[in-house]
């Protein structure tokens, strides 16, 4: 039964319909919390004692930055699931995740430099934290490119998927890289294993924006992965029904 | 708390709105294309679709 569920899942025609009843639910609950979010963060929590407002930066700054590195490792995951078990819905998770994955890191590096300029009095150094996150949006644009190069897409997916499991070996990096060298960028102080050196009135703030982030690359990462089925399975019966209804 | 002090983000105003806008067009591009895209793409197949049966009849 449990076999006979995945592999119901995995079929394009069942995943295009349920996820289109996933994605209105997930956008709403991840609106909810980024309205939280945004009032505690903006609203309620104090001003830090060291940087005054401009640390509300970060709210997006840490969320997109944690974001960039999950949506990372999902992308390899779902990879290698498509490699081992040839599973195409993986392929299709993978690739969709790609773009977003690229948004994210995006946000965290203008975000972080934003947020640098006032408190560090630069935009940019290169640092080595700074420096893998950039890696990592190389690594991302490097798989968007690959995909696109290659035809047959199933081939490019492989592809893909073995570019993505190389770059892994970044991730470790630039969580460590805080500890691992002397950054200009500070320390975690949420991950930590002891307690975290945040207040409350802060970490509620975050962990709303951080929830509204993954609720929101759920309803995102279906949506993309929704038009890469319809472009793959095109030549199909269930896909012209439906592209005639609309 | 007024408005004028919550705009004002204690003097980081244009650091923090920066960011908060940036973030607001990242968020909305993101749920924007793939809406267009699947539009086009429904669009595309339909099209397709049509052109094949006028020729085969």
């Amino acid at each position: 039964m449990f076999n006979n569920f995945f592999h119901k899942m995995a079929s394009p025609k069942y995943f295009y319909s349920i996820s289109g009843i996933l994605i209105p639910w997930l956008a709403a609950c991840s609106a909810l919390l980024f309205l939280a979010g945004l009032y505690y963060g903006l609203v309620k929590a104090p001003p830090d004692y060291q940087q005054g407002d401009s640390y509300r930066i970060m709210f997006i700054h840490v969320p997109a930055a944690w974001m960039s590195m999950f949506v990372y490792m999902v992308m390899a995951g779902a990879g290698a699931i498509g490699l081992i078990w040839r599973i195409k819905l993986a392929e299709v998770v993978a690739i969709s995740s790609a773009t977003i994955g690229a948004w994210f890191t995006f946000l965290a590096l203008v975000t972080g430099s934003i947020w640098g300029k006032p408190m560090w009095g630069t935009w940019w150094v290169w640092d080595a934290r700074l420096t893998s996150e950039l890696i990592l949006l190389f690594l991302y644009l490097g798989v968007i490119a690959l995909y696109n190069a290659i035809d047959d897409k199933r081939t490019a997916a492989r592809a893909v998927a073995i570019l993505a499991l190389v770059g892994v070996v970044n991730i470790p990096i630039i969580h460590y890289s805080v500890e691992w060298w002397n950054t200009l960028h500070q320390g975690p102080t949420v991950t930590k294993l002891d307690k975290p050196s945040i207040h409350l009135s802060m970490l509620v703030p975050l962990l709303l924006m951080a929830g509204a982030f993954k609720l929101y690359y759920a309803f995102v990462v279906l949506m993309r992965a929704r038009c890469e089925v319809l472009e793959r399975e095109r030549n199909t019966g269930w896909v012209r029904e439906l592209a005639e209804k609309t | 708390m007024n408005l004028n002090d919550f705009f004002h983000m204690g003097g980081y105003a244009f650091y923090v709105w920066t960011s908060y806008g940036i973030a607001l067009f990242v968020l909305l591009i993101n749920v924007i294309l793939p809406i267009l895209q699947r539009k086009k793409i429904l669009g595309n197949i339909a099209r397709a679709a049509r052109r094949s049966r006028r020729n085969t009849v």
